[in-house]
């Protein structure tokens, strides 16, 4: 199965669709939330079907709740594979967290205790998903405001654990790192040391909004701003380690014109290429 | 260890916190334990907004109507007592417009409902499959056939919404650039809501199309719809209506008895 280029890529928002079918911009995949393609047809799969064959495409799902204690929905999972199937997309993604809950869908990613009982439910749910839609799919961290008395786990040893026994990938959201470390009072840089690195199928980059709770600041998890230099810094450092690796930047609130989020691509494509191995780098300064 | 069922324990806590407003979970811990409380309030603030937002996306006229005060309090009324039973987002509030009916708030409104339901309506006709609407030349390759042996096929993207109130007129004016004023007439519309390509319209029935759509919908052939419609309207012209069925995409093609599609033409 094809896999996502080594190189930047654009969460799709429709109001950019004439821009990119105009400007043909130079990235190097799309990503878009499964969920919004989920009607039988019109406008959206439109669009995304004539984009879809110039661009690689990733599938995001936000509302499978991976780490929810209910059993997975499988009439959702039949509409996920219903995407997969109508795009052959070359990678999804879902998230570590929870949005359903005895029928009520809460349309947010909560959070989950790290736990032997978690990690069971989270590795039945990945097993079952990578099973439904026959391929390997990644996990991504989630940006976290509290913490659970309950947790046995710590969040890296946790997502590797899961990656060790599902075969999945993970997803490492390089904002969300920030954005919990500053909430819980951790270095990120210690959450990437200790990260499987290793299991990385893809990168994303996001804004945040900053607010304050009793005078310490205290970071949200918004996608409504452009990615903050602290967490272009801790890409970085991921990607000095790691290589090239394919990187979504998301803004899903207060969308900005095409440009603007291109110009956030395009950065990040700069630091791609900064660490490509010589023949890459010689080959991408020559293309 | 935690004990097998926390997490669903967890869960069911957190789910009454977010949408009714319950005490916040146990066993939850922040760096400093008093922000706890604080710190959770921004997933219930997360889900509300995020739900009152996809709310007020799919209901703009009503929105308008309303105002952002009354549609905010009634939105939240509503998702504590019906929050999404799907992730498909995209459908959310298809109970809105009988919740609209039965609050007493808006009982003054006694068109709301109805335009809800045109706007609910105008979502399921965008995500609707895709179908080349009816040609002429459909038309043309049953014009000497029996009335009695073909019969119309509705697009699938086609609803029709009833209603004893002027709600496509009270919609048209709430539109982005329009300007609410008089109405001209009080007088009932029923709604039909098409997608003849990728663009939704709403256009009012004329008198009789609702039923011999209808029976379209039934699989009728084209001569007992056009009875079912002089049935209700006897002003009902079968040739106009075939004229707005093609101009507005009303109708995806033409349909034959199974015997009939296999003879030589």
């Amino acid at each position: 199965m094809p896999t996502l280029p080594r190189d930047a890529g654009i969460g799709f928002k429709a109001l950019h669709y004439e821009a990119i079918l105009e400007e043909r911009p130079a990235f190097g995949f799309l990503e878009v939330h499964a969920e919004n393609y989920m009607g039988a047809g019109g406008p959206a799969h439109a669009r995304l079907a004539r984009l879809r064959a110039d661009y690689a495409l990733s599938v995001h799902g936000v509302g499978l709740s991976i780490g929810g204690p209910d059993p997975l929905d499988e009439a959702h999972l039949a509409r996920v594979k219903a995407v997969c199937d109508r795009y052959e997309p070359e990678s999804f993604s879902e998230h570590l967290a929870w949005s359903s809950h005895e029928g009520a869908y809460l349309d947010d990613l909560l959070p989950l205790p790290y736990t032997d009982e978690t990690l069971r439910i989270v590795c039945d749910h990945v097993d079952r998903v990578q099973e439904r839609l026959g391929r390997r799919m990644l996990l991504e961290n989630p940006s976290t405001y509290l913490a659970f008395a309950a947790s046995t786990f710590e969040e890296t040893a946790f997502l590797a654990e899961i990656a060790r026994r599902t075969g999945c990938g993970l997803l490492l959201d390089v904002n969300n790192v920030f954005v919990s470390a500053t909430n819980h009072g951790t270095t990120p840089r210690g959450y990437i040391d200790a990260f499987p690195l290793h299991a990385v199928g893809e990168i994303h980059l996001g804004g945040h909004a900053q607010e304050e709770i009793d005078g310490a600041p205290f970071l949200i998890d918004a996608h409504g701003t452009p990615v903050a230099d602290p967490v272009w810094a801790l890409f970085e450092h991921v990607i000095a380690r790691t290589g090239p690796l394919p990187t979504l930047v998301e803004w899903d609130n207060d969308v900005p014109d095409f440009p603007v989020l291109y110009a956030e691509a395009a950065r990040a494509r700069s630091v791609l290429r900064r660490h490509a191995p010589r023949e890459e780098a010689a080959h991408a300064h020559a293309g | 260890m935690p004990m097998p069922g926390e997490m669903a324990r967890f869960a069911a806590q957190a789910r009454a916190a977010i949408l009714d407003g319950a005490a916040v979970p146990d066993g939850l811990g922040a760096r400093d334990p008093g922000q706890v409380a604080r710190r959770f309030a921004v997933y219930r603030n997360n889900v509300t907004v995020g739900l009152v937002d996809a709310l007020a996306t799919r209901f703009p006229v009503v929105h308008r109507l309303v105002g952002d005060a009354f549609f905010q309090g009634a939105a939240r009324v509503f998702l504590a007592r019906s929050p999404p039973r799907s992730p498909v987002m995209t459908f959310y509030g298809d109970a809105f417009p009988d919740f609209l009916g039965g609050f007493p708030p808006a009982a003054a409104l006694p068109w709301l409902a109805d335009v809800a339901r045109l706007e609910a309506a105008r979502t399921h006709a965008y995500h609707a499959a895709d179908a080349g609407p009816l040609s002429p030349a459909d038309l043309a390759a049953v014009a000497e056939r029996d009335p009695e042996r073909w019969g119309l096929a509705l697009h699938p993207a086609l609803r029709v919404v009833a209603s004893a109130h002027p709600i496509v007129a009270i919609w048209a004016m709430n539109q982005p650039g329009a300007t609410p004023g008089p109405l001209a007439s009080r007088d009932a519309e029923t709604a039909l809501v098409a997608r003849p390509g990728l663009d939704v319209r709403v256009v009012p029935a004329e008198p009789g199309e609702a039923e011999f759509l209808a029976a379209c919908g039934r699989g009728a052939s084209f001569a007992d719809a056009v009875e079912a419609a002089l049935a209700t309207a006897a002003a009902f012209d079968p040739a106009r209506a075939l004229a707005r069925i093609l101009a507005h995409g009303l109708c995806a093609g033409v349909t034959l008895p199974e015997t009939e599609t296999e003879e030589p033409s």
